[in-house]
């Protein structure tokens, strides 16, 4: 079929595991931001969902770091996390590993990528799908970029690892929908947690709606480091949308700084 | 300092159950299996998550580890305050590349 639904949100532990200590003004209407996603993904029809995250060492570590990589799954467990910690509970989570294989193996024909069979979420992907995909009753296909462990992969490998994707989703029978999860400035479990550029965070969203490639491109992670500290570098998983979605614009449906979330709270839409 | 190890000792502490076990109950035969110094050994028996943060441990495996040996959220960013009041900035990891080493002091 093709690509049904593309859009981003954020992830946060906070957004769950510190949820009563935010101020409902915000956290109320960014979580019906959330839940408005939710209805989306359910009214294409999609059959499963990729969720582009960050990796945040729990899959990957340092001795065997892919820059890039899908899981190719029959079933996956999450959160890694202590449940408590997260506020959120335990549970096994469907893949789709038939249809990863033939997603990845279209992708590979022009990006480099690792697959996993054996991936244990964490809250880069059960933040998310605790709002996209309460019931857990959707395939998933997880997706990891290193945004975390530097050298990393320059953005445009990104927005080229998301343009790959689409080309494999256009090719499936089956109806995709894609979520890039991933902070913009922060600085996460750090003293500056709760730090956030909201500047420099809004005019990322502004070239982000726009899908305006030169724009997205044009961050430099030692720009982005100085402004938007190493949380910052997960622009990379939104940017992978906009590859993704390459001259289609974007909305962005909430956008608001929760410092107890630790960043900017933000979910949007790419009109496909 | 050997980061990488007391990295690679909490990314395993993190996720697998059988390490956190013996953390608790043998943690001198676990961290005998990793090339740290005493140094090490000791900011990590005694759960000194200042010394590891200014050493240049990521936030996104210490914060784990101090949930692990009990700390709350308030407490977790406040020990690392306290470690760069008292030791000084950031030496080592990412960080160090961040505000020069002082991420957090202020």
């Amino acid at each position: 079929m093709a690509l049904v639904f593309a859009g981003i949100c954020s992830h946060g532990p906070g957004i769950t595991g510190r949820a009563e200590r935010a101020d409902p003004a915000l956290r109320d209407p960014f979580y019906a931001a959330l839940d408005s996603l939710r209805q989306d993904i359910e009214e294409s029809g999609a059959e499963a969902l990729v969720v582009i995250a960050a990796e945040h060492f729990a899959n990957f570590f340092m001795n065997n770091m892919p820059s890039f990589a899908v899981g190719m799954g029959e079933e996956y467990e999450g959160p890694i996390e202590d449940p408590d910690w997260l506020k959120i509970a335990r549970t096994k989570i469907p893949g789709a590993p038939e249809l990863s294989e033939r997603i990845v193996t279209e992708m590979m024909q022009t990006v480099d990528l690792a697959y996993a069979k054996e991936w244990r979420m964490d809250h880069g992907i059960m933040v998310p799908l605790n709002f996209l995909t309460p019931r857990y009753d959707m395939p998933i296909i997880p997706a990891n970029i290193n945004c975390q462990g530097p050298p990393l992969a320059p953005l445009s490998r990104a927005y080229e690892f998301g343009r790959a994707l689409r080309r494999a989703c256009d090719l499936v029978p089956e109806k995709i929908a894609v979520m890039g999860t991933g902070g913009i400035s922060h600085w996460p479990a750090t003293p500056n947690s709760g730090k956030i550029n909201e500047a420099w965070d809004r005019e990322y969203l502004d070239a982000w709606a726009a899908n305006d490639k030169a724009r997205l491109l044009s961050y430099t992670d030692e720009d982005t480091l100085r402004e938007a500290g190493q949380g910052g570098f997960e622009i990379r998983t939104l940017t992978a949308i906009s590859g993704l979605c390459e001259g289609s614009k974007g909305t962005v449906r909430y956008a608001e700084p929760i410092p107890i979330f630790s960043t900017m709270c933000v979910a949007g839409v790419m009109d496909i | 300092m050997s980061l990488y190890f007391v990295q690679k000792l909490l990314y395993n502490l993190n996720r697998e159950p059988s390490v956190q076990a013996q953390f608790k109950t043998d943690i001198d035969t676990l961290l005998a299996e990793y090339n740290l110094t005493d140094v090490e050994k000791k900011w990590l028996k005694n759960g000194d998550v200042g010394e590891l943060y200014i050493h240049g441990v990521n936030g996104q495996i210490l914060m784990h580890y101090a949930a692990f040996i009990g700390q709350e959220w308030d407490e977790y960013i406040q020990a690392m305050k306290d470690g760069l009041s008292k030791y000084g900035q950031v030496r080592d990891g990412i960080y160090k590349a961040v505000d020069d080493g002082h991420g957090g002091a202020v």
